[in-house]
């Protein structure tokens, strides 16, 4: 378009947009990442690894990677299936299926917590029955897993579900007629192209879950080494007012969740590049 | 041979909603139903007892005065983001999105140590603010910041996307036609984001009620004065008070239901679907504004 037009054109209003734009990003959002960019400078480096890799903190970072490793790795398991069914089928049900996948989102992560701890505990409806044949969920890393695949659900399958939609189904009746048998359909037609969303949806969910709180600090009874997960060990170093001790152990999980999340920005972004080079 | 396939499909479809079905059931109908059967445990008028408790009246009026600065704020600073990102070119626009959406991708507990780090005795204006006798950190100015933090990208991020999904064309002829700024925005540019607006008013009030980790940092969870109802929901819980627990639970699962119910309207009337997992790194497939 002639920009000539575009410069007589312009908008009014950028200037006063701008300006709250730039104040209020800098006092809600730079002012704090600032101020613990200065508290993490203040740790000499010793200290900062000395606090890391203390046996209490170590085991709870195991533990957080460990069990949002494994929480994502289900999310996906019964993510692929569900945004299928969501996607292709229609039966009665569905769009209330549909519309609850969202409630992780929109149920606050406290109610969430106490309701999973309820569920799965000794007590619990399903609790009693697991604890019966042998399985103790509720203050055990399993519980853990258990809460993290609630929050994670709907990372996976608002990831995959417009990629499955845009699929083309002709690929896939083409490879029927042409004598390819239901699980040749499904991982050489259907699932290549769904690699890159399961990957970020995996990742979302897992970046998530290494951070999670709320939902965890009911079900995971918190036992130092046991099952204390790395947000646990920040809250309990604030509480003695061990600033510093807090920022290492955060600066740590911080890190590890800007890299996941860079890689599934990245990923698609080749994705989408993919895509149109197809086309 | 192709009958059998078709048979197959049928076997192959009925599994895949069974196993769907049961996922859901159990990871979220089942904890749902878990909420309001053990508030009503001890019979409706415990419940109700429940629920006129003082403490935990104060802490429902806290939580709402919490989301009802939170939203409208986050949802006037969407609308100046989206004004200048979706309308203007500048330099840095795309750090600048970058940065909008990095409340999403902290913790809550880390969410709520950055504000103790900049308010807190011994943060960066803490000390100042102490000479002056202004406390935010422990009482409510900390747990609207915080609150206003971990709701900011959700409002901004739709407000951003509708804006540029809307193109700028019409405004830029009612402007060359002399329209003023306040006609353009009342009469055009509002009316066709009005559905972006409800759903990010939508989804920051779900944010804003329910946030428990970063307000739990900065809360100090005085009772009666500076407990949310996230807050106040798990000292009942801690004291083996589970029904009072649970009762209040039901007014944030309630409210979470007419999140879900009124998010599924929106998506249908305005054939609006979108994800709103990762605002800034957007689902890895097909556009994020479909507009029916």
């Amino acid at each position: 378009m002639a920009s000539g037009l575009n410069r007589r054109a312009l908008l009014p209003g950028f200037g006063l947009a701008f300006g709250v734009t730039i104040f209020y990003v800098s006092v809600m959002i730079l002012l704090p990442f600032a101020a613990l960019a200065l508290k993490a400078a203040s740790l000499s480096l010793h200290e900062f690894y000395e606090t890391v890799s203390s046996p209490r903190v170590v085991a709870a970072l195991r533990l957080s990677f460990l069990t949002a490793l494994v929480a994502a790795g289900i999310n996906v398991a019964f993510g692929v299936p569900a945004a299928w069914v969501l996607s292709r089928y229609s039966f009665p049900g569905k769009r209330l299926l549909d519309a609850m996948v969202d409630l992780p989102f929109a149920l606050p992560t406290a109610v969430a917590g106490i309701a999973l701890t309820a569920m799965f505990g000794p007590n619990g409806w399903l609790g009693a029955i697991l604890e019966r044949l042998g399985v103790k969920i509720a203050f055990t890393p399993a519980g853990i897993v258990v809460a993290l695949v609630f929050i994670g659900v709907p990372f996976v399958v608002r990831t995959l579900q417009p990629v499955i939609e845009s699929l083309d189904r002709r690929v896939e009746e083409a490879a029927e007629t042409l004598g390819a048998s239901p699980a040749q359909v499904f991982f050489r037609v259907i699932l290549p192209p769904l690699v890159p969303a399961l990957l970020s949806g995996f990742s979302l969910a897992f970046a998530r879950g290494i951070g999670e709180y709320g939902s965890v600090v009911f079900i995971s009874g918190n036992m130092p080494m046991r099952t204390e997960i790395a947000p646990l060990v920040i809250m309990g170093k604030l509480q003695q007012f061990d600033y510093a001790g807090a920022t290492a152990v955060a600066v740590v999980l911080l890190i590890v969740s800007f890299i996941v999340l860079s890689a599934v920005r990245l990923a698609e972004w080749r994705a989408g590049f993919w895509r149109t080079g197809a086309r | 041979m192709s009958g059998q396939g078709r048979s197959g499909m049928r076997v192959g479809r009925g599994l895949l909603i069974g196993v769907t079905v049961l996922f859901f059931a159990v990871f979220l109908f089942a904890p749902l139903v878990v909420v309001f059967s053990s508030a009503l445990q001890k019979g409706v008028g415990y419940y109700l007892a429940a629920l006129a408790d003082p403490e935990t009246a104060a802490a429902v009026r806290l939580t709402l005065l919490t989301t009802c600065i939170a939203v409208p704020v986050n949802i006037l600073f969407g609308l100046c983001a989206g004004w200048a990102i979706a309308r203007y070119d500048f330099p840095g626009k795309s750090l600048l999105k970058t940065v909008i959406a990095l409340p999403f991708s902290v913790s809550p507990v880390i969410s709520g140590l950055l504000f103790v780090l900049v308010y807190g005795s011994g943060g960066l204006i803490g000390p100042w603010l102490e000479a002056h006798h202004i406390q935010v950190i422990f009482a409510v100015p900390g747990i609207i910041l915080t609150t206003l933090f971990v709701t900011l990208p959700l409002a901004a991020h739709e407000l951003i996307a509708v804006l540029e999904a809307q193109g700028k064309e019409e405004e830029e002829a009612a402007w060359t036609l002399g329209a003023t700024g306040r006609q353009i925005f009342w009469k055009i540019t509002l009316p066709k984001i009005k559905w972006g607006v409800f759903y990010g008013v939508i989804l920051s009030t779900a944010r804003a009620m329910g946030e428990f980790g970063a307000v739990s940092v900065v809360s100090g969870h005085i009772r009666g004065l500076t407990n949310t109802l996230p807050l106040h929901i798990e000292i009942l819980y801690n004291q083996y008070d589970s029904v009072a627990a649970f009762a209040a639970a039901t007014l944030l699962a309630l409210a979470a239901l007419a999140t879900l119910a009124a998010k599924a309207v929106l998506e249908r009337r305005t054939g609006l679907r979108k994800d709103h997992a990762a605002p800034g790194a957007a689902a890895a497939g097909g556009e994020e504004w479909t507009w029916a």
